[in-house]
């Protein structure tokens, strides 16, 4: 690598030319490293040769001791109970010590190196152009050169923190959490993965580029969430995953084809200049922008093509905090922030983003509303949010959108990692007395704060941030997205523009009210999970009941450290009304990125008034209030029962504890006649029956039949052959005398 | 004196073509087939008057080949004969394909 | 290293060594063999097999250190014909013996020698009986592969075609499975008959470029391509032959149904060989006769297109095909496809890009379906069936196994940071600047690569390990290591720094585009009645 490294920086005068900046390339580095070590280690303990000759060795005794069905501790898994192998004596992983060790250590050096870069970028003063570092040359074809080049500025510098640092408290959650589980290097190494190329996505300086991020965090997703790939539930949910997420690669794909025919660029900063060339919302960066979203919708979980999330549940909790909530899914999110030059320039395009962000919170929100699983709720939630995240960014209102992803990052992830310690104490419980029941169903939870104090407080400090109850971290960010929002409705190139006849103000007044609504929603499904999971009578059981307990101090540090970042992170961006620090700090940071954007949308119109601005704050601050004293009067967890003995939902219930049937429809509709088709019709039909039994086949018949009836003739008699003969001698002999 | 030998020769050759036609005795076909070359012999040796020794040549080439033909055409008669007890060549089709 | 290389002389030499080493190695098994071999069971376990493979490791490692030089030997700036050797070989009919190397065949060349090496690992102990045969035939088979990406004669080309056909043959028919008459036949059919049309097409240029003065035809590449003149409708003729013989071999849509059967039923080493160059032979034989000898009518616009439709239906056709197969084998070959449909999209689109990625999907396709099929080899060996639905679960007891197909199956998938992405995002990106719509639908395959290749290699590794036969497969052995480990690295680094490959490739493929866009609009062929 480090020959490579060799070419020169771009931009030699860069004020950040010379300072650690320079050094930005180890901040991934440092985690494909721990991949490396940590993989070494999995494969190390596991791998036992083969013998010389395969063919000989039937019968040959042979150890399995990994493989991946956990019997760790936290073996968040219905299907679990049916194989019934709990009994075994947990035994650490031998590599545990080293793993433990390696796999968070890579991350705290990663964030430690990011934070000491953000240092030097808050050090270096007014910082306008990005900071651009070129490695090698990746693919130079013809008149095209893909550089592996890593671009620092204000926004991937923002991801990296948020990417390592959070990453690097899931990872020490995990080392308590996976902690008995015997594929524990193996988790790490795909941890280690994930982060490395979640930091080649944030860094990347084009979009192939980013496109390697991009699929490398689907890749470890898939990895991860089929880690317990035994069962059969998990490795579908993980290969559902990655080809939902490769129909929106296929968007992200066909906009990069049309980047580079249009603006013959394929780097951020050419297709910056390039898109000056571009007509101000024309079809060419309409269309562009519309393949890119496809591809953010399905990173990033919107309709049409969220289906892959909930089911990404079934992966190790930290997993689906890290990646199924806190970074990866946002990556679409910043994909948009990232091409905020292009978004700008198509309102029709941000539209239907902000359509589709809105219609994607109120719809997954009223899933989450009846689901019993405590991570499906919050899996649902997450959809929801990020719906919201999608709102912001497209109606150009960058800095909220980006806002709301790192406060939900520190929510979120303590929501899950919450809902994980909660599992880890339902499942350590259960394995105590041999119970099979559900560890994550919510039914069979309930007054779990006596047990574990510290997770219960946590959580409610998350709920009310995500609810957006003041002064928490998901109020500012939410208020500021619907805030934006509104203002945009009023005046903005959105606004004017149209679509489907309806005016765009109209559509984006809708798509507040939907966001209303959602926001309603939202505080009324975490006060449902609170008040199953923490409060009432506890339906455990009664063996249970007595090994109930909080988690240890590597589980519950990490918990607490996101506890106050969820308290205090909206002081990240302080709205004018509430000058309780330095205001729009974000907004400041992220201005040289997405200042020229955001005031093109919004086309030089005026300050919000202060009393409607007090009028939506105060909307919003009653609606969530609203949500959860609804939740909070009405769901009696007293009533509830345990999953075995509850009834089935009738009605409309149904359908919302079915998910709409949408994954149904999607089998029906799409799955099983492509599969169908391509049996009977294609490869029966076409290949095996036209091709192979018409033309080939056909052909060897044919001419075995012409050679039939040549063989006709030869009847074996002499005397026809010499007639035959000479019937031939005579009609040449006749041809001749003729001419 | 050509023109003479001509004609005899497209007599007996003509008589031999209809011999292999009609007849089903394998013997009597190998003799008209027989009969077939030598009519030929006689047309080479009748040009051979008028076109130099090369004719003559050939017909002793043709005399070679046919008295070889005969003795293997009689060997194959004979075992055929001894095979199926007959020579008529309407039983026989073991050229059938 | 170039210094090194030049004091030893080694562009003189190395492209007749790299066809006669095989050839010397298949004589002295052959040799050997009549002395010793052929006594008939099991000669794994009796030993006769050690002394042929032993011979053919040592041959094909000795070839492939040879042919490394090349790398460096190799000059990228010059577009002229390097290395070149030329005999006169059949002086009356203008026929001569000339070989030499562009950055195309450079590339190919060290894809077979690095190919053969492994496969002849991947045979060691599958091949169990007449081994002296099958070793002896795989290095003709390397001579004839070799000569044709060498041959800068077309009739010496044509010789070659057919030389790599007859070894194939009987590898799969004699070592093959169950089927193997059937397909063997199959194959060679399917194959003589393209070739033979291409043999007169040859003959026929051949006769057009003929010396006015003496009236002797000239086979010679450059020349033809210069001289020979013909009419633009038996340009057309004559491209459809060729296009026949190379479509077969490609295989194109719909002449492709010779590959699964020969795919399945031959050895390991012969699955290996056929995907990995093979397949490339067909393409490569657009690149170098069939498209610049008749740029006029490959670029018809009609002909064009029923040809980039045939790739684009062979894409899609591939991959849904893929997705419902019940053995492993046949869904590799059917993905092949798919695969070799997007190196026809590249080459017929021409564009710098796309051309560049079709050479690159020729290689990615040569590392990893052949990785593929060696590992599919290593499972059957075992378990001997190749039926997906037999396995189920085994990541937990072959776990190297299962994280070198994981990591093969995201090549083949064509996942950023391995091989198989440059490949498909140039020949996309490249095709969707003139074939906007086809690129479009090449580019949602995406989509089904990896359903079907995911789906896979679930049901393979994944899920419950519920049979209890599958519960004691030993690992992979450090000889199948061997092999797989190069494959990996191959992958990983063509991934993430390709640069250096398509840096020697360049200069050809844009050689190829320029020429053939150059000369698209000319009825004739050649230069000289353009210039009238």
């Amino acid at each position: 690598m480090i020959p490579l490294l060799q070419a020169a920086a771009t931009a030699g005068t860069h004020p950040l030319t010379g300072t650690i900046a320079e050094w930005v390339w180890l901040v991934p580095l440092l985690p494909l490293l721990g991949f490396v070590i940590n993989g070494a280690l999995s494969l190390a303990s596991v791998f036992h040769a083969g013998p010389g000759d395969p063919a000989l060795a039937h019968g040959e005794a042979h150890g399995v001791d990994d493989g991946g069905h956990g019997h760790a501790a936290a073996h968040d898994d219905d299907a679990h109970g049916a194989t019934g192998d709990d009994h075994h004596p947990v035994v650490r992983h031998r590599f545990a010590g080293v793993a433990s060790i390696v796999g968070p250590g890579v991350l705290i050096l990663s964030f430690l190196l990011a934070a000491a870069i953000f240092l030097a970028m808050r050090g270096a003063g007014e910082m306008t152009a990005p900071f651009i570092q070129r490695y090698f040359s990746w693919m130079p074809v013809g008149d095209m050169h893909i550089d592996a080049a890593f671009q620092l500025d204000q926004l991937s510098m923002m991801m990296t923190l948020v990417v390592t640092g959070v990453g690097m408290l899931i990872h020490l959650f995990s080392v308590g959490y996976m902690q008995d589980d015997p594929g524990y290097p193996r988790f790490f190494a795909y941890l280690n993965l994930f982060v490395f190329f979640m930091l080649v996505l944030v860094l990347a300086g084009n979009y192939p580029l980013l496109f390697i991020g991009w699929e490398g965090v689907g890749v470890c997703s898939y990895l991860l969430i089929g880690f317990w790939f035994s069962d059969k539930v998990n490795s579908d949910a993980g290969k559902k995953a990655f080809i939902v997420n490769r129909i929106g690669d296929v968007g992200f794909l066909i906009a990069m084809f049309m980047m580079f025919a249009n603006m013959h660029a394929l780097d951020f900063t050419g297709v910056r200049e390039g898109a000056a060339s571009l007509p101000f919302g024309g079809i060419v960066v309409t269309t562009i922008c519309l393949f890119l979203f496809l591809g953010c919708a399905g990173k990033s979980a919107q309709i049409p093509l969220y289906t892959w999330l909930p089911d990404a549940m079934a992966g190790p909790t930290p997993v689906s905090a890290l990646i199924h909530a806190a970074t990866m899914v946002t990556a679409g999110v910043y994909l948009i922030a990232r091409t905020n030059v292009l978004f700008s320039m198509a309102p029709v395009a941000q539209l239907v983003v902000v359509i589709i962000g809105a219609l994607t919170a109120i719809f997954a929100a009223s899933i989450g509303l009846k689901q019993w699983d405590i991570k499906k709720v919050l899996a649902y939630s997450t959809v929801s949010q990020l719906g919201y995240m999608f709102i912001g960014v497209g109606s150009g209102a960058y800095v909220s959108g980006l806002f709301h992803l790192v406060t939900h990052a520190f929510f979120k992830a303590l929501l899950f990692l919450g809902s994980g310690s909660v599992i880890f104490a339902m499942h350590r419980a259960y394995h105590h007395t041999d119970n099979h029941d559900d560890a994550q169903d919510m039914r069979n939870m309930g007054g779990l704060k006596q047990y574990m104090p510290v997770t219960f407080w946590l959580m409610w400090i998350a709920t009310l941030a995500i609810a957006g109850i003041p002064p928490f971290a998901g109020f500012f960010s939410k208020d500021e997205i619907l805030g934006g929002l509104f203002a945009r409705a009023q005046h903005s190139t959105i606004a004017s523009a149209s679509l489907f006849g309806i005016p765009g103000s109209g559509w984006l007044y809708f798509a507040y009210l939907l966001g209303l609504v959602a926001a309603f929603m939202t505080a009324t499904y975490m006060t449902r999970m609170m008040i199953y999971t923490f409060h009432g009578p506890n339906r455990t059981g009664e063996k249970e009941r007595g090994h109930l307990a909080e988690a240890p101090w590597i589980m519950t540090g990490p918990l607490v450290v996101l506890g106050i970042l969820s308290a205090i992170g909206g002081w990240l961006n302080l709205p004018e009304f509430a000058p309780l620090g330095r205001v729009g700090a974000l907004e400041h940071w992220l201005d040289p990125v997405v200042g020229e954007s955001t005031a093109r949308v919004m086309a030089g119109a005026g300050e919000t008034s202060a009393s409607l601005e007090y009028t939506l704050v105060g909307v919003a601050i009653l609606i969530a209030v609203g949500g959860i004293a609804l939740a909070w009067t009405r769901l009696k967890p007293e009533s509830l029962v345990p999953k075995r003995e509850a009834a089935p939902e009738e009605g409309f219930e149904k359908v919302l504890v079915n998910k709409y049937y949408v994954d149904e429809i999607y089998d029906k509709t799409i799955v099983e006649p492509v599969v169908g088709v391509s049996r009977g019709l294609l490869w029966r039909g076409i290949d095996a029956g036209l091709i192979d039994g018409v033309g080939v086949n056909g052909s060897a018949y044919l001419a075995r039949f012409v050679g039939w009836i040549g063989s006709q003739f030869q009847s074996g008699q002499l005397g026809t052959y010499a007639w035959v003969l000479v019937a031939g001698v005579l009609a040449v002999l006749g041809a001749f005398s003729i001419r | 004196m050509l023109a003479e030998a001509l004609f005899f020769s497209a007599v007996l050759f003509a008589i031999g073509v209809v011999g292999v036609l009609t007849r089903r005795n394998a013997i009597i076909v190998f003799m008209c087939v027989e009969l077939m070359l030598n009519a030929v012999n006689l047309t080479f040796v009748a040009f051979a008057q008028s076109y130099g020794a090369a004719g003559q040549v050939f017909v002793f080439f043709v005399m070679t080949v046919a008295a070889a033909e005969a003795a293997v055409g009689l060997a194959i008669i004979i075992a055929l004969f001894r095979h199926r007890q007959t020579v008529d060549l309407q039983n026989i089709n073991l050229l059938k394909g | 290293m170039n210094a090194l290389l030049t004091s030893i002389g080694y562009t003189h030499w190395i492209l007749p060594a790299l066809l006669i080493i095989p050839l010397i190695g298949a004589a002295v098994i052959w040799l050997l063999g009549a002395r010793g071999g052929g006594a008939g069971g099991d000669e794994v376990v009796s030993g006769v097999a050690a002394t042929p493979r032993m011979v053919a490791l040592v041959t094909f490692a000795v070839e492939f250190i040879v042919s490394l030089g090349l790398w460096w030997s190799f000059d990228p700036g010059n577009n002229a014909w390097q290395s070149v050797v030329d005999y006169a070989w059949i002086p009356s009919w203008g026929i001569r013996f000339t070989i030499g190397v562009d950055g195309i065949a450079v590339m190919m060349v060290l894809l077979t020698t690095f190919i053969m090496l492994l496969a002849v690992g991947g045979s060691w102990t599958s091949i169990r009986a007449r081994s002296h045969s099958y070793y002896a035939l795989l290095l003709v088979l390397t001579t004839g592969m070799l000569g044709v990406f060498l041959s800068l004669d077309l009739f010496l080309f044509y010789v070659m075609w057919e030389v790599m056909l007859i070894p194939m043959y009987f590898i799969i028919g004699i070592w093959g499975g169950d089927r193997r008459i059937y397909a063997s036949l199959k194959f060679f059919i399917y194959t003589m008959v393209g070739s033979l049309l291409m043999l007169v097409a040859i003959i026929y240029l051949g006769l057009a470029a003929r010396d006015p003065a003496t009236g002797i035809p000239t086979f010679a590449y450059d020349y033809v391509l210069q001289n020979a003149m013909v009419t633009s409708t038996a340009a057309k003729w004559l491209f459809g032959a060729f296009f026949l013989a190379f479509a077969v071999k490609v295989p194109m849509f719909p002449f492709h149904t010779w590959l699964p059967d020969a795919h399945v039923e031959a050895p390991t080493a012969g699955s290996v060989v056929l995907a990995s160059i093979m397949l490339k032979l067909g393409t490569f034989g657009f690149l170098r006769l069939a498209v610049p000898l008749f740029p006029s009518a490959a670029m018809d616009p009609t002909i064009r297109g029923i040809i980039l439709g045939l790739a684009v239906i062979g894409i899609v056709y591939g991959a849904l095909v893929s997705l419902v197969q019940p053995d492993f084998k046949k869904l590799v070959a059917y993905s092949s496809v798919s695969h070799l449909g997007f190196v026809m999209l590249g080459i017929f689109a021409l564009t710098v890009q796309s051309v560049q990625g079709a050479l690159m999907v020729m290689i990615n396709h040569g590392i990893s379906t052949g990785a593929l099929f060696f590992l599919i080899g290593m499972i059957y060996e075992r378990r001997h069936t190749r039926l997906i639905d037999a396995y189920g679960g085994i990541a937990r007891v072959v776990p190297m196994f299962a994280a070198i197909l994981t990591i093969v199956t995201f090549s083949s998938i064509g996942v950023p940071g391995t091989n198989g992405f440059i490949g498909e995002f140039l020949v996309l990106l490249g095709s969707f600047q003139t074939q906007p719509v086809l690129s479009v639908i090449a580019t949602t395959v995406v989509i089904i690569s990896a359903a079907y290749l995911l789906w896979a290699i679930q049901r393979i590794l994944f899920n419950p390990l519920d049979k209890r036969e599958n519960e004691h497969i030993p690992d992979l052995n450090r000889r199948e290591l061997a092999i797989m480990v190069p494959l990996v690295a191959a992958i990983v680094w063509l991934g993430v720094y390709p640069a250096p490959v398509l840096r020697r490739m360049e200069g050809a493929a844009t050689k190829f585009v320029n020429m053939v866009d150059a000369r698209r609009n000319l009825l004739t062929t050649g230069v000289a009645e353009a210039e009238r």
